[in-house]
């Protein structure tokens, strides 16, 4: 249930665009579903972004795992154990750029039935940055629809992503490792036993939309060949907002364009926000420095205190009297 | 709102690689590629007709190029018969661009447009055009 659900939601996608395009409703999907889903994914990445921003951070919690800032004469470990702002950009930089922490990951075992072992398990990590990386990638190129002339980094990012030279249209490397990176991390979630038990529908259908995603993507550039120069006229018109929809461009572009939409405007309601939410977690990006200066919770409110020596005061007569010894006489 | 500052930034840094295919586009005109046929041999061509019909040359011409490649370089092959069964000789620079001189008008046009390099005429030598 949870890995079929998602799955005919993505089926279904794909078939409302295939008949919304056989209905003649080329403007609905070409131009107003675009429109309304970049719409929400803007506004929604703002809006996640400002409700975390007004959350308060209770506590000074970094996950820490090096050497703190001490004597001289101890070497601290800077990005395990950031005590400045700089420390924690290097610290973020290698978390958002090469998912550090994701390296570190380990993976318990029982051995001969009693033993419990633990040893790196660096597959997650590959995968992941496979996966991102090629995304990445892959986003960056569509920028030759979207720029007329393209950006000279096009050009260069082409050269190496299909310097194989393979077939015609050039081979990308980057869709083929998108491809196999996405369904690694989909097998993950069913082969492995424990991952499949935590996994929810929320995580299977990123990974069938963007599975599609790539797939239609590959389908229209080496096998159906799409209209090319018809798509670039469709997407110029959407960003100098005088959309146009020509004549000749296939189902297959509009089931495409209607996934992209999809994920889109489900981005800032879904686990893919961590694009914006790893920026601003806690444990990354605080300064370990709770000894240095003092964390104030952000939400004490000023608490009425009585001190010892606002009580003398009210009762040191009665106190003499008893003959309890005071501060002040 | 705590560290208003770096958050502002963060929104700032985010919008200007989500808007950037918009305000890169402002002031721009582009115009949809209209590539030319009028080449003085297509004129004088009794039945004007590419190799292949015009809706496969569009989608498929490159496939084609890359198919007659590999016959006439590996294989020997010079000769190319086509779906109405008519022969044609496979060369790029004798058959293609006998037709379509044009390349500037024709071929690069679309190539342009859609930011596509060829690789053609890195072994192909590119036929010389007046500046136009």
């Amino acid at each position: 249930m949870k890995i079929l659900f998602p799955f005919f939601a993505v089926i279904a996608l794909v078939l409302l665009a295939v008949a919304g395009t056989a209905a003649n409703l080329h403007f609905l999907f070409g131009v107003v579903i675009p429109y309304a889903a970049l719409f929400i994914f803007i506004f929604g990445m703002i809006y996640r972004v400002l409700k975390w921003a007004k959350s308060p951070v209770p506590f000074c919690i970094p996950t820490t795992c090096g050497q703190q800032k001490s004597f001289s004469w101890i070497k601290q470990n800077k990005l395990e154990n950031p005590s400045s702002t700089l420390h924690v950009i290097g610290r973020m930089a290698l978390e958002v750029l090469t998912f550090r922490s994701l390296f570190r990951n380990i993976k318990g075992e029982l051995r001969d039935s009693s033993k419990l072992v633990y040893g790196s398990d660096k597959w997650l990590w590959l995968g992941g940055i496979a996966f991102h990386y090629s995304f990445l990638i892959v986003l960056l190129r569509h920028i030759r629809l979207f720029a007329e002339p393209a950006p000279a980094y096009l050009f260069i990012l082409e050269a190496f992503d299909g310097f194989l030279q393979i077939g015609i249209p050039r081979l990308f490397a980057t869709g083929v490792v998108l491809l196999a990176a996405v369904a690694f991390l989909f097998l993950r979630r069913i082969y492995v036993p424990q991952v499949r038990y935590i996994s929810l529908a929320a995580d299977y259908f990123p990974l069938f939309l963007i599975m599609c995603i790539a797939a239609t993507g590959i389908i229209m550039r080496y096998f159906l060949k799409t209209d090319i120069v018809g798509v670039k006229e469709l997407t110029m018109g959407l960003v100098s907002f005088s959309p146009v929809i020509p004549k000749g461009v296939g189902a297959i572009f509009y089931v495409h364009l209607l996934l992209v939409s999809a994920l889109f405007a489900y981005f800032p309601f879904s686990k893919l926000v961590h694009m914006g939410g790893v920026f601003l977690s806690p444990t990354r990006n605080m300064v370990a420095n709770s000894r240095e200066f003092r964390h104030v919770n952000p939400w004490n409110y000023p608490v009425k205190v009585h001190t010892y020596e606002e009580y003398e005061e009210d009762f040191r007569d009665k106190m003499k009297m008893a003959e309890i010894p005071v501060e002040k006489e | 709102m705590y560290n208003g500052g770096k958050i502002l930034i963060g929104i700032i840094v985010f919008l200007l690689f989500a808007a950037f295919p918009f305000y890169n586009n402002i002031g721009k005109v582009s115009a949809k590629p209209e590539p030319k046929l009028d080449t003085p041999v297509i004129q004088q061509l009794a039945e004007k007709k590419c190799v292949e019909p015009k809706e496969f040359m569009k989608a498929e011409h490159m496939q084609m190029l890359n198919d007659w490649r590999d016959a006439a370089i590996r294989e020997g092959k010079r000769t190319y018969v086509n779906s109405e069964g008519k022969l044609f000789a496979i060369s790029l620079q004798n058959t293609c661009m006998n037709c379509h001189s044009n390349k500037k008008e024709f071929c690069d046009k679309c190539h342009t447009y859609a930011a596509v390099k060829p690789y053609c005429w890195t072994c192909h030598i590119e036929p010389k055009e007046k500046r136009s």
